[in-house]
């Protein structure tokens, strides 16, 4: 690892402050020399790897803004503070009661010991885990813009089936991120412009000619809030990942579903799909063909055809296209036999 | 007694708890890596990142700018020493600093030495090397590797077992399978990382390093830096997980050593997770052939088994489990054959039950797709072909109580409940599958030395150097001297893991315990022979039981008279404070050589298949409950009942505790564990704990062991067989018969996973 300078700001605009007058230039916020940190779990494994190197940390977890570090459930929507840890977030028995899938697609993550560790606010920005990623010595479009992909033709089991490119196959392996697609949630920023409030849907970016840019945020943007609105598909909700193993292992294929139920019928379907796509994945279109509907096997089924239409398979994860199909049937049904 | 504390059978010891249990759970244990030292440098390695050519050029100016940095060690450097050699004490023939070919990925190129850890290790990133590379050769099927046979290449296997006219018998057999397995690469990941720390004093030199073979390790790093063996010493406590990782001593070692001696003071290097999986050993990828032949009445009249085995450029390391798979059954006739696959990878080596775990697998998996050919329960199929003797060399068993471990194991596993239709037992969306295999592992021991002295307050010290590699051995051989010698065990110090006490060998094979408690029980009689002379003699407390049996026990020698005396008055007569004996054993059938050879590090095994009189094995009966979800098709595994036979047994908790083990690690191989290696560049891509996966916690629910009494004079003195490497044979084929049965897929290819089950 590297020499870095580590920076403690006590607010939330003084840490942009520090950000902003860094020498950041235009690169994107991961490759800018100037990086925030709070739980540390994914950014201090890359740079002890060498995958970031970073010449100065803004330590966040010195922040003094007590919203910041809250949980707030309003009529309408629930709302986390950034550096609300990923296990407070889950343990949290409004959340659980009020939207199981958010509690959830915390618990399956990680371990117990990353659970107590890892911000909200930088668990939605986890980078990828590709193995061609990880390790310097192969070429990475999204580490060495331009330096060619490895996975492409390598050993590519865990890689996506989903918006992916001519440049990039790596999966997103975030799970809340999942959940928050899927409910529309919506991540307050703040930067040396100001603020701004951005849809989740519109944070992440697929990796088209340009892997290396991940998000919409500039090199001094802080997410400082996450919020998930309350609606009739809430409390119908769950996150259901499938693995390798029983625990601490990323999502081969996940899904996260909250349905609005008239009866038999769906009155409003939410789906998002882990372990399978570029980006935090929101299946719009399985979600309109199960409108109207009545949620059995055979209409689950059709709604996850659609939901992998356009998936794209390399030599090792093909595999991914019947499971991700599968556990979305599976997400579905489960989610209709829960008590609305 | 609790479930981590068998209550003791026939034969079996006390669940006595581990001697250092409270250090090692408090942090006091004192690991390799963790010994203070003044002075001390920080190494860090820099290791190749092509897996065939040559170092044109390293680029090391950067890492010389960087502060803090005072040596990079790299080619030329080791050239007044000796390359590495091939063999149960060194791990490959490859002299990484010796030679600028590049012969796999992650092969060590330099080591840098800093003041600091960190400095070492950024200093380490930037040096470059420029390689003229070439297409390297992978695996099984990539071009340009070298085949040949196996046979006679190693002493892991002299020749390819056979018995009998197989092809005849082949061509007549009325049920018959042809059927192809496979098991990938695996690497260590113990926790405890590698390290090497080195510290001269003049000329004599210091290294604490985990090791399962101080002894050998001690010659061995003497030949290669021209030293007198009497100046290296190595030293290894404790150790946080050995299976074979720690047995060969690696290049490193030595590499260490002369960065140590070049700037003059000790050197501490840990090897990162990332380098571990190309600088350390790992378990050699293998194919399999199997045929078996049948008549309907189910006994078998042909076994064929063909291995094929990756290996080094160099290193013949031969995998080689034909030996037991032949001997397993009554077959009517055997035909083998073992080839080694010479690829651009590293040389590979000792994994827990090395031959057995994957060959065996193979054999299991067959028998339960040969009893499906034949309409039989699996359990029956086995004990149809329970053999009265073994079918190569027609020698008897020392002792073999398979059939009863089957019978032990099925009650308890409730086996009688399974129904033999494929799918049909079901929970809910939940397919419930059922299966079973037989473990197997051959029962050796080797020469040992130990030296046990006895004071008059009745405290004993044992010294032996072997090595407490987490099963206990260390407790095992306190409970041995304690019931010898008639003390508490409280009343004993153990000392092992120092080449400087009295040698034994490699702690591999699962010999420890009965070499090291032969080799104590020798010392210990010894003592009680001059207690006895002393306390019965003229002048002696026990005088007028002259003629009596004595034994000792309660801190006393006791007279079959009931007539006793206490150690401070029999010591009182011998006007002496210690008594203390060294004692060498030697197993029956050693050579004339055998103790000499302990000394140079060389320990002769005997037993398994290679006495004259009996072959030797422990054996188990393993059975396997998974569920599949019908939808999503991962396979997770409530439940696993083993029953193992294995002699004595000395300690039933530790005992019980390597069995688990092994089971646990059984389910891992079957389910999870395997290295990655991206073909085009024969390089592995799974290099750490992420995405190299193993077991956690969440996935072992129940597990059950039960330890089946046995009595066993004839494997050696104790009585005791080796059961450390047991436990995770045969797993794997108990998960694949089991997932047969809930599917009515066979997975012949390790790891099962969902891209296997699903469509």
């Amino acid at each position: 690892m590297r020499p870095f300078v580590y920076e403690r700001p006590t607010s939330v605009s003084s840490a942009v402050d520090i950000a902003t007058h860094a020498d950041t230039g235009q690169s994107p916020p991961t490759a800018a020399n100037t990086q925030f940190i709070a739980g540390g779990t994914n950014l201090a494994d890359y740079m002890r790897l060498g995958v970031a190197q970073p010449e100065r940390l803004i330590d966040l977890n010195t922040l003094v803004e007590p919203a910041l570090r809250q949980i707030r459930i309003e009529d309408d929507a629930i709302r986390f503070g950034a550096l609300v840890r990923m296990s407070e977030a889950a343990d949290n028995g409004d959340v659980r009661r009020r939207c199981p899938l958010l509690a959830e697609s915390l618990q399956f993550a990680a371990s117990g010991q990353l659970r107590n560790m890892a911000s909200l606010g930088g668990n939605v920005l986890q980078r990828t885990r590709c193995e061609y990623f990880r390790e310097t010595s192969w070429p990475c479009n999204k580490r060495e813009p331009g330096s060619g992909c490895a996975a492409m033709e390598g050993f590519n089991r865990q890689h996506a089936v989903l918006g992916t490119s001519d440049a990039c196959i790596a999966a997103y392996h975030g799970d809340f991120a999942q959940a928050l697609i899927a409910l529309g949630a919506t991540v307050d920023i703040e930067g040396q412009q100001g603020r701004r409030t951005l849809a989740f849907a519109k944070l992440h970016r697929r990796p088209g000619e340009t892997p290396n840019i991940e998000t919409d945020l500039a090199a001094d943007e802080l997410i400082t809030a996450i919020e998930v609105p309350l609606a009739p598909w809430s409390s119908r909700s769950r996150y259901l990942k499938i693995r390798d193993r029983e625990s601490y292992a990323f999502a081969l294929a996940s899904a996260a579903v909250a349905l609005d139920m008239d009866g038999e019928r769906v009155r409003s379907a939410r789906i998002a799909l882990g372990g399978v796509a570029t980006v935090p994945w929101r299946a719009s279109a399985a979600e309109d063909t199960l409108k109207g509907k009545v949620l059995d096997e055979a209409a689950a089924r059709a709604a996850a055809d659609v939901a992998f239409a356009d998936a794209k398979p390399r030599e090792h994860n093909a595999f991914k296209i019947p499971l991700g199909k599968r556990t979305l049937v599976r997400a579905l049904l489960e989610t209709r036999d829960m008590k609305g | 007694m609790n479930q981590a504390a068998p209550a003791p059978k026939d034969n079996q010891g006390d669940p006595v708890v581990r001697i250092d249990a409270r250090l090692k759970v408090t942090g006091q244990a004192s690991y390799p890596a963790d010994i203070t030292t003044a002075n001390v440098a920080y190494g860090a390695l820099v290791t190749s990142s092509i897996a065939r050519g040559k170092v044109s050029k390293l680029q090391m100016d950067d890492a010389k700018a960087v502060p803090g940095v005072l040596e990079i060690v790299t080619h030329g450097d080791m050239d007044n020493t000796h390359k590495p050699k091939f063999g149960n004490t060194g791990a490959s023939s490859i002299g990484p600093l010796h030679d600028k070919t590049i012969f796999y990925d992650g092969q060590i190129v330099a080591l840098v030495v800093a003041e600091t850890f960190e400095a070492a290790e950024e200093a380490a990133t930037l040096i470059h090397a420029d390689y003229e590379d070439e297409p390297p050769s992978a695996t099984f099927e990539s071009k340009g590797v070298k085949v040949e046979p196996a046979a006679g290449k190693s002493p892991m296997l002299k020749e390819d077992a056979k018995a009998g006219d197989f092809d005849a018998a082949w061509a007549e057999a009325a049920v018959k399978i042809d059927e192809k397995y496979s098991t990938p690469t695996q690497h260590h990941n113990p926790i405890e990382l590698f390290s090497t720390t080195a510290i001269w004093q003049g000329d004599q030199l210091t290294i604490h390093e985990p090791s399962q073979n101080v002894t050998g390790w001690k010659v061995e790093l003497a030949r290669q830096l021209k030293l007198d063996p009497a100046n290296v010493r190595i030293i290894s406590p404790y150790i946080g997980g050995a299976f074979g990782s720690k047995g060969p001593m690696t290049a490193r070692t030595a590499i260490v050593a002369i960065a140590a001696r070049r700037i003059g003071r000790p050197v501490r290097c840990v090897v990162s997770r990332i380098q571990a999986f190309g600088t350390q050993t790992y378990r050699a990828e293998t194919r399999h052939r199997i045929r078996i032949g049948a008549g309907k009445d189910g006994r078998i009249t042909a076994f064929g088994h063909e291995g094929w085995e990756v290996t080094s450029r160099p290193d013949p390391y031969v995998v080689g489990g034909t030996s037991a798979t032949a001997r397993m059954y009554n077959y009517g006739s055997v035909l083998t054959h073992v080839s080694l696959v010479h690829a651009d990878r590293n040389t590979p080596g000792y994994m827990r039950s090395p031959p057995e775990t994957p060959y065996v697998y193979a054999l299991e998996n067959a028998m339960d797709e040969m009893a499906v050919a034949l309409g039989m329960d699996p359990v029956e199929f086995r004990r149809i072909n329970e053999p009265e003797k073994e079918p190569i060399e027609g020698k008897p068993f020392s002792s073999r109580s398979l059939i009863k471990c089957y019978d032990q194991a099925s009650e308890a596993f409730g086996w009688s409940r399974r129904d033999p239709k494929v799918g049909s037992m079901r929970d809910g969306d939940w397919l419930v599958g059922m299966g079973c295999a037989t473990a197997i592992y051959p029962t050796a021991v080797a020469p040992c030395a130990a030296r046990v002295r006895l004071t008059a307050d009745g405290a004993v010290r044992v010294q032996c150097g072997s090595h407490e590699i987490g099963t206990g051995v260390r407790t095992i051989a306190a409970q041995m001297a304690a019931e010898r010698l008639g003390v508490g065990i409280e009343k004993i110090s153990v000392e092992m893991g120092d080449s400087t006490l009295p040698p034994a060998p490699v702690s591999g094979g699962s010999i420890s315990t009965a070499s090291v408690c032969s080799a104590v029980m020798k010392a210990c009689d010894a003592v009680r022979d001059k207690l006895f002379a002393a306390a019965a003699g003229n002048d002696g407390p026990l005088a007028s039981s002259a003629n009596a049996k004595l034994d000792m026990a309660d801190g006393k020698v006791v007279a079959e008279t009931g007539k006793s005396a206490k150690l401070a008055d029999v010591f009182k007569a011998m006007r002496v404070g210690a008594i203390e004996e060294y004692a060498e054993f030697a197993p029956k059938g050693s050579s004339p050589e055998a103790l000499s050879k302990l000394y140079a590090g060389q320990p002769e095994f005997h037993g398994g298949e290679g006495d004259k009189d009996s072959v030797k094995y422990a054996f188990g009966a393993e059975f396997v409950e998974v569920r599949i979800n019908r939808y999503t098709r991962e396979v997770r595994v409530p439940r696993i009942v083993g029953a193992f036979a294995a002699g004595r047994i000395m300690n039933t908790r530790t005992a019980r505790s390597q069995l688990m083990g092994g089971m646990i690690w059984g389910i891992g191989q079957a389910l999870h564990e395997a290295t990655e290696i991206d073909r085009r560049h024969a390089r592995y891509v799974n290099r750490d704990l992420q995405d190299y996966l193993v077991p956690v916690n969440a996935d072992i629910k129940q597990v059950d062991v039960i330890l089946v009494p046995e009595v066993d004079h004839e494997v050696n003195p104790a009585g005791v067989k080796g059961l450390g490497e047991l436990g995770n044979v045969g797993t794997a084929a108990a998960v694949a018969s089991a997932v047969y049965h809930a599917t009515g897929k066979r997975i012949r290819d390790l790891p099962i996973r969902i891209d296997d089950l699903i469509d």
